[in-house]
């Protein structure tokens, strides 16, 4: 579903990769690995189509990545995408809304129930730690299952044992479906998949 | 709910949160033009010849100085980012940034203008004149706004740069703006230049969101 | 699509050959000029032997304008072909550029002091070369505002064309601004009605200048080249010292 054929990445003038290649398919694990700088993130903005490649091409579904790929993905990435002045919930429904996804108020709060936030949810995020504006961002993959591509950037980074364990499944129970996930990220975690494959980026 | 009204919508969610931010612009406005007459003197002559072109600079100033704040905060909390990836048209998700900052800013700027006018001894007919020119002139001032403001998104010089960049680019607002006032001060009729004015509205509007568009798309890469 | 020598290593060594034909190229036309201008123009009625500061201010202003032109357009196929030697020589070109347009302004005001009485008009051509001078500032200004040279070339080729797309509207008002406030003034920098031996000595003074700022930035333009490719085997080979990056 999601193939990338000799894709290469600059950043600041400094080749990060090239020749990167891979294919996966339905219900198909993707870890990208590597060091610090290594180019895990331009990587991940790349398919997410923030970033240009410097050559190579990425497509979706056997096709060029058009108008209706944004409708089949998501991208959490290193910022939290969260807006300081406005309540946990009122992010969630923003982000939800902004893709299309608009839900009631049980199935929001059940997510965020999920992760820990039921009682910080009519907060304004400035006052949320780090961890739990971190499971703020997560919660609503619990409310995208018909996103078929999630690309999610070191979504482990600063999660707790219980979030991660909620993370993980998360990701096992769309990867069932037959989403894809690609995600990048420094630690080992057990996510059962169908099929898995590592791209490791070399500094 | 359309993308638009979504975005607004949310926008000035924020801004009655930070009602300070808004109300800054206002003050600044009316702190800048007061400024001018203190420089010069209170000769009623004077400052009624230099009234609209004082107003008019002071608006400018302010619209500009609001600026940052309509991509900045976004950029810095991954706002921005979702927007981009969102399938949502950039398009609309620029015209949603400029008619919040022209509610936010051009919109009560050209409600107290009036005001300022009379402190600048300004006759009535002039200050409708006046009223009309911002209402066409200010959402100008978003639309190039945006350009400058999404080009200069995390670049060192904040705000003074944006200024360089604008500024100039803001002279035939400016010139039409105040001539319009300043031709009904003289018993013309403003015709012509609100005409320009307009024209040149016209024409922001399709170069200053296709600017921010690429300028935007060039910050996130 | 990439061009043959649309990459900075293969253009360096052709920028440096053809350096020197340009420099000398100016220095004739310029000679040529400044002996028109000097010896063979006629005096003028009215101004005397000051008007002569012409042959430097107008050729100065046709420069900046096109120079501008020039810049606005090599930012604009730096951005649609994604080559990065294009965007270096926008930025290789906005300093002349400004130079010109700072020349204008000087000279123009020259020109003014003996003839006019003042050092500064706001006429419309003075006014306008003084919003393009800030035009250059503020893209030579950008351009510097970022560390990463792609995002720096890329953001100030969306300012290039945008400014290229308001220079006529500026220009125009600032004229209608200009005959509105000051109606039957006089202009300060109208030329005297030309002799056809005056516009010649403007031709080659032009040309004159035409040379020398594609000699200038092509110079630059090495250095930026340098500047940024500092690293890469071939300027070591090709300059013999490794570049202290």
């Amino acid at each position: 579903m999601l193939e990338a054929k000799d894709l290469a990445c600059e950043r600041g003038g400094v080749r990060l990769f090239t020749g990167l290649g891979f294919s996966v398919g339905a219900g198909a694990l993707l870890r990208v690995k590597g060091p610090n700088g290594s180019g895990k993130t331009s990587l991940l903005r790349t398919l997410a189509g923030l970033s240009r490649p410097a050559s190579g091409s990425i497509r979706w579904r056997d096709r060029e990545r058009g108008d209706d790929f944004r409708r089949e993905m998501l991208f959490i990435g290193h910022a939290a995408g969260l807006s300081e002045d406005l309540t946990v919930l009122e992010n969630l429904n923003f982000a939800l809304e902004l893709s299309g996804a608009k839900r009631p108020l049980e199935k929001t709060k059940a997510a965020l129930e999920l992760f820990g936030l039921e009682r910080v949810a009519r907060m304004p995020a400035r006052f949320l730690s780090q961890g739990q504006r971190r499971r703020a961002a997560l919660a609503r993959l619990a409310l995208s299952a018909e996103v078929p591509l999630w690309l999610l950037d070191e979504p482990f980074a600063a999660l707790d044992a219980e979030a991660l364990e909620q993370l993980s499944r998360l990701a096992t129970a769309h990867l069932a479906r037959g989403g894809l996930v690609v995600l990048t990220s420094h630690q080992e975690v057990a996510i059962a998949a169908p099929a898995t494959e590592t791209v490791v980026l070399q500094a | 709910m359309s993308g638009f009204a979504l975005l607004v919508g949310r926008d000035l969610r924020i801004a009655l949160r930070r009602r300070g931010d808004a109300l800054n612009v206002v003050v600044f406005f009316v702190v800048a033009s007061s400024l001018f007459a203190l420089g010069v003197g209170p000769e009623p002559k004077l400052l009624a010849a230099m009234g609209a072109g004082v107003v008019w600079v002071a608006a400018l100033l302010a619209a500009m100085l609001s600026l940052p704040r309509m991509f900045a905060a976004d950029f810095a909390d991954g706002t921005l980012e979702q927007l981009l990836v969102a399938p949502r048209p950039l398009l609309g998700v620029v015209a949603a940034k400029i008619s919040s900052h022209w509610l936010m800013t051009g919109l009560p700027l050209t409600l107290i203008a009036p005001l300022l006018g009379l402190q600048y001894h300004l006759p009535a007919s002039a200050l409708g004149t006046l009223l009309v020119s911002l209402v066409i002139g200010t959402p100008v001032l978003s639309m190039l706004g945006a350009a400058g403001a999404a080009l200069t998104l995390g670049a060192r010089g904040g705000g003074v740069l944006l200024g360089l960049l604008l500024l100039p680019l803001y002279v035939p607002v400016l010139v039409f703006g105040a001539g319009a006032v300043i031709a009904v001060q003289n018993g013309l009729d403003p015709g012509a230049h609100l005409s320009l004015l307009g024209a040149f509205l016209a024409v922001s509007s399709v170069v200053g969101p296709l600017a921010a568009m690429a300028a935007l798309r060039i910050a996130l890469d | 699509m990439i061009f043959n020598y649309a990459a900075p290593q293969a253009f360096y060594p052709i920028a440096g050959r053809m350096i020197p034909w340009f420099g000398v190229a100016a220095a004739v036309l310029a000679v040529a000029g400044l002996y028109v201008a000097f010896l063979v123009a006629p005096t003028d009625a009215t101004q005397g032997e000051a008007y002569r500061i012409i042959f430097i201010h107008v050729p100065a202003a046709w420069m900046s304008m096109f120079i501008y032109l020039v810049m606005a357009f090599w930012a604009a196929a730096g951005l649609v072909l994604n080559t990065r030697l294009s965007g270096m020589m926008a930025s290789a070109l906005a300093p002349t550029g400004a130079m010109f347009t700072f020349l204008a302004l000087w000279t123009g005001s020259l020109w003014g002091k003996p003839t006019w009485g003042t050092w500064w008009a706001w006429d419309a051509r003075m006014t306008s070369e003084l919003i393009l001078l800030f035009l250059y500032l503020g893209f030579i200004a950008l351009k510097g505002a970022f560390a990463d040279p792609q995002r720096a070339d890329r953001a100030g080729a969306v300012l290039a064309l945008l400014g290229a797309v308001n220079v006529p509207i500026i220009y125009f008002s600032v004229v209608w601004w200009n005959t509105l406030h000051q109606g039957a003034s006089v202009s300060l920098t109208r030329a005297p009605s030309m002799a056809m031996t005056m516009l010649v000595g403007m031709l080659l003074m032009a040309l004159a200048a035409w040379m020398y700022s594609i000699a200038v930035s092509l110079a630059r333009l090495r250095r930026i080249i340098r500047a940024r490719e500092g690293d890469a085997e071939w300027i070591r080979l090709s300059t013999g010292k490794r570049n202290p990056r």
